[in-house]
């Protein structure tokens, strides 16, 4: 035994320094894998990080406060004569004066700070109101309308009592009679259907995405309609029927380069070539379409030549064999047995399209439009470029309305991505 | 309006065109389809064709280029009181007289005496240009409509060759269609070459790309020549390779390891999980990125290094990092780099994962371990696709825009610390045309140039990357 023993403690130090390596080895291997796994992590934190944080500053955009008061149509400051032209501010702080039990002083600073909680919207309703039926002058009617956004913004946390009274866009007057009106039952809060129904304003607590839906979707339909069949049909030729000489192959690199052309060179090639050259009307629909549509053709192109290959060849030779002529056998049968796959590329590139920016701003889509596109030709915008262009507003209502118009514009990228992925795993085939 | 009409009563004529040549295609064969070389359908096609397109493509024409035409005769003869105005005066006046033809607002501009009279001659010849146009368009698309039904109507009989003519049509459509992305690349170039030269005409190239002063405001003064200083764009290009030095420092690591542990540690599970996660990374409009650098990165950056900046000791340093701004390089790199994490992963997996299986086994049965076979097999041998996915990474974060227009600076300072303020190629093109343009102005023009080389230097690094991944693919196969 002992024999043994001694015999086996003996090449136990030769394999030692080979154990110490083995070890080494292996803490390199759990090293190796552990910063796989923080690469991993980190992406995930970040995506985490970057939702979280959208949705954090903007879930607070979808409920709003809203302020019901009697107001009365004073006969005395309403002239008949030009509608237009009567102060309705000035009628709706007063019947909010009212309901606070505050009179105005001689210099009008109590009026003025009661109009700064309350929206202008009241102002347009009564307009509206009296134009239909001017019978209601003298009369009193409620009207109920959305709180000025800073005064919406004290309700939701976001302006606190602690803050010092300079440093916060109401003071602590202001607080005490929203806290007052809010006891009276006169504030509401509910669900925000008005950041769906309007359109872009400079007023924060009227500014909706309305306008910026309509225009993404006549722009994408603009670019579906060019960039899908000109790439589908593209890429039919460039597959089945271009015979391989130089020619197809300077096609072929040049459409895997355009697809990594910076997606603003797009956006100079527009402004020259359709608004300077072609006169086509800046900032339309129909000139964003068309620039993302020349954006979105490389990657149609591509999807749909990965699609025509995926048809196994079998499928052509028995329609020649049964007598259909080429352009019989691709057009009756391998494009409608691609077409799932064709249909996933050109809705992934269609919402990549959606949420393109840069190029837009170069061809004129920044200005402000108030209200929702006319036509193809009109002003536009859309919902990347009004994110861009709230995200640069100074009111800070305006950066949570950018959060939540970023969800919108999120929502609808997850819809069209589920879509084309529903589609693949529906129809696709395997051969 | 009078377009649509036209187009649609054209459509209408080429469906009548294809019953009546349909009808003509069954009546010839006499009650037996059999003898007919095509399908009836193809005979009526053939004649829907040669009556519908031609004309179609005339009335697009007009739609197209009518107002240049008429713009080019409107001014071929200019009356001696307008060309006593200046230039652009000039342009005002006859777009002027074609909005006041046309029934729209003209601009405030007030015109008297012989320049009034000049006006209401201009506005009668637009409005008589116009007409004659449009009638002339019109006339001349309903002859060629009548012509195409009446060339291809006679020929069809049982021995014409209907299908074959209807494929030539297909064929050229495809072939125009494909030609389309050669000419949309044709389109970049010319424009961009033309706008630039324009530009190089009152900026000498040399000093464009050499010059270390940026400031394109200065030469926007009238009463200030343009200095050659103020176009130099070295300080952009510094700027923007700043910062994608600093998102592929984040994006580089992350992406290659992410995409290693993916594909050679990671359960099938996880992959199903994760795979997708990094898709809606990459589908993030950056748009998004840009309001996340600018509201989130960039104040918790700021507060960051301001707190560091109050623990050190008093000091030029500490001052220094108490006073950094919202738009430091640092954010917009970091940002850049996690919008390009997903990007760099999925081209390096791809890349991984066409390393043959083989070449693991083998160096499994050395008693390789897997880091091992990772660090000395895998990745020596997809080391050329690797280089070509940062590549097409660098050339991404080159092109980008919308992150650092919104979180880096307008300042165009050159500088190599990433807690300063950096503008980029991308970022002066976006400032340069937002707003209002002068399309003479070198400060407009400059843009061109910049986007010129801007497409050079990521055409380029696509080209070799391409190269790269097209060379080395097939290695192993």
């Amino acid at each position: 035994m002992t024999d043994a023993t001694l015999g086996a403690a003996a090449p136990r130090s030769a394999f030692s320094a080979a154990d110490e390596r083995l070890k080494k080895r292996h803490r390199a291997e759990r090293l190796f894998k552990a910063q796989g796994m923080a690469a991993i992590i980190i992406a995930m934190v970040f995506l985490v990080v970057l939702v979280g944080r959208i949705v954090a500053q903007g879930y607070s955009t979808f409920e709003t406060h809203t302020l019901s008061v009697p107001v009365y149509l004073n006969p005395d400051r309403i002239d008949t004569s030009d509608l237009t032209g009567v102060n309705y501010d000035y009628i709706v702080a007063e019947a909010v004066m009212k309901k606070l039990g505050v009179q105005d002083d001689d210099l009008g600073t109590v009026s003025t700070k009661v109009q700064d909680l309350v929206s202008r919207d009241f102002g347009f309703q009564l307009l509206n109101k009296l134009k239909a039926d001017q019978k209601l002058i003298g009369q009193t009617i409620t009207v109920s309308g959305p709180l000025k956004a800073d005064a919406d913004l004290y309700f939701k946390g976001q302006i606190e009592r602690e803050t010092a009274e300079g440093d916060r866009k109401l003071d602590n007057q202001q607080l005490d009679w929203l806290d007052q009106l809010k006891k009276a039952g006169a504030i509401k809060s509910g669900f925000n259907f008005a950041f769906f129904t309007n359109s872009d304003s400079t007023e924060p607590e009227q500014a909706g995405v309305l306008g910026a839906v309509v225009g993404s979707a006549m722009m994408l339909i603009i670019t579906a309609l060019i960039a899908v069949p000109v790439g589908v049909m593209a890429a039919v030729y460039l597959e089945e029927f271009a015979p391989k000489n130089r020619w197809t192959d300077i096609i072929e690199v040049n459409i895997n380069n355009l697809a990594a052309v910076p997606s603003i060179v797009y956006g100079l090639l527009g402004l020259a070539l359709f608004i300077n050259w072609l006169n086509v009307p800046r900032s339309s629909p129909l000139v964003g379409g068309l620039v993302l549509a020349l954006m979105a053709l490389p990657t149609v192109i591509i999807a749909t030549r990965s699609a025509l290959k995926a048809v196994p060849p079998s499928i052509r030779e028995a329609a020649l064999g049964v007598g259909a002529s080429k352009t019989q056998t691709v057009f009756h049968h391998v494009l409608p047995l691609a077409m799932p796959g064709v249909m996933t590329g050109a809705i992934l590139s269609l919402a990549h399209a959606l949420g393109e920016t840069a190029p837009l701003l170069m061809i004129g889509m920044v200005s402000f439009v108030p209200g929702v596109p006319e036509g193809f030709t009109g002003a536009a915008t859309v919902l990347p470029v009004q994110v861009f262009i709230w995200e640069n507003a100074s009111e800070r209502a305006f950066h949570e309305r950018t959060a939540a118009a970023i969800i919108v514009l999120l929502v609808f990228m997850i819809v069209m991505n589920a879509a084309a992925v529903i589609m693949r795993r529906r129809f696709e085939r395997r051969w | 309006m009078l377009t649509w009409l036209s187009l649609l009563v054209l459509a209408l004529f080429s469906g009548a065109a294809f019953s009546a040549g349909r009808r003509r295609a069954v009546a010839a064969a006499g009650g037996r389809p059999r003898v007919l070389h095509s399908l009836p359908d193809y005979y009526g096609t053939y004649a829907a064709l040669w009556a519908g397109v031609p004309a179609a493509l005339l009335l697009l024409l007009g739609v197209m280029f009518g107002g240049r035409v008429e713009d080019a005769i409107l001014q071929s003869s200019r009356p001696a009181a307008v060309q006593a105005l200046e230039l652009d005066r000039q342009d005002v006046f006859y777009s002027d007289a074609r909005a006041i033809a046309a029934g729209k607002a003209p601009s405030e501009v007030t015109y008297e005496g012989e320049l009034k009279t000049a006006l209401d001659a201009k506005v009668a010849e637009a409005k008589r240009i116009e007409t004659i146009l449009k009638v002339g368009i019109l006339a001349a698309s309903a002859v060629l409509a009548l012509a195409g039904f009446l060339l291809a109507f006679p020929r069809i009989s049982t021995e014409f060759r209907a299908r074959n003519r209807v494929e030539g049509w297909i064929s050229v459509l495809l072939i125009g269609c494909s030609v389309a992305a050669v000419l949309t690349t044709l389109g970049i170039v010319l424009s961009l070459v033309w706008e630039s030269w324009r530009f190089f005409q009152s900026i000498n190239p040399i000093s464009f790309l050499f010059g270390t002063e940026w400031s394109p405001q200065i030469a926007m003064r009238a009463d200030q020549v343009a200095s050659s200083g103020a176009f130099g764009a070295v300080p952009l290009f510094a700027g923007t390779f700043l910062i994608m030095l600093i998102a592929m420092l984040v994006a580089a690591p992350v992406g290659l390891y992410s995409a290693i542990y993916l594909s050679e540690y990671a359960k099938p599970t996880v992959r199903g999980v994760v795979k997708p996660l990094l898709e809606i990374l990459a589908g993030v409009p950056t748009v998004v990125y840009g309001f996340f650098a600018a509201l989130t990165v960039g104040p918790l950056f700021r507060a960051g290094f301001n707190a560091i900046g109050a623990v050190l000791p008093p000091g030029p340093l500490a001052t220094y990092l108490m006073e950094v701004q919202n738009q430091m390089a640092l954010v917009a790199g970091v940002v850049m780099g996690i919008m390009l994490i997903p990007f760099v992963s999925s081209l390096s997996d791809d890349i991984i994962n066409a390393v043959p299986q083989s070449l693991r086994d083998g160096s499994y049965a050395m008693g390789a371990t897997k880091s091992e076979t990772v660090k000395k097999v895998v990745l020596p041998a997809a080391l050329p696709g690797i280089m070509a996915a940062m590549l097409l990474a660098v050339s991404r974060a080159v092109g980008e825009t919308m992150i650092v227009t919104m979180a880096a600076g307008l300042q165009a300072k050159l500088t190599a610390n990433p807690l300063d303020t950096v503008t980029t190629v991308t970022v002066q093109i976006v400032t340069l045309l937002t707003g209002d343009q002068e399309f003479d102005s070198p400060k407009t023009l400059s843009a061109f140039g910049l986007g010129l080389t801007l497409f050079v230097v990521t055409l380029c690094l696509n080209i070799v990357a391409l190269r790269i991944v097209q060379k080395y693919r097939e290695q192993y196969d």
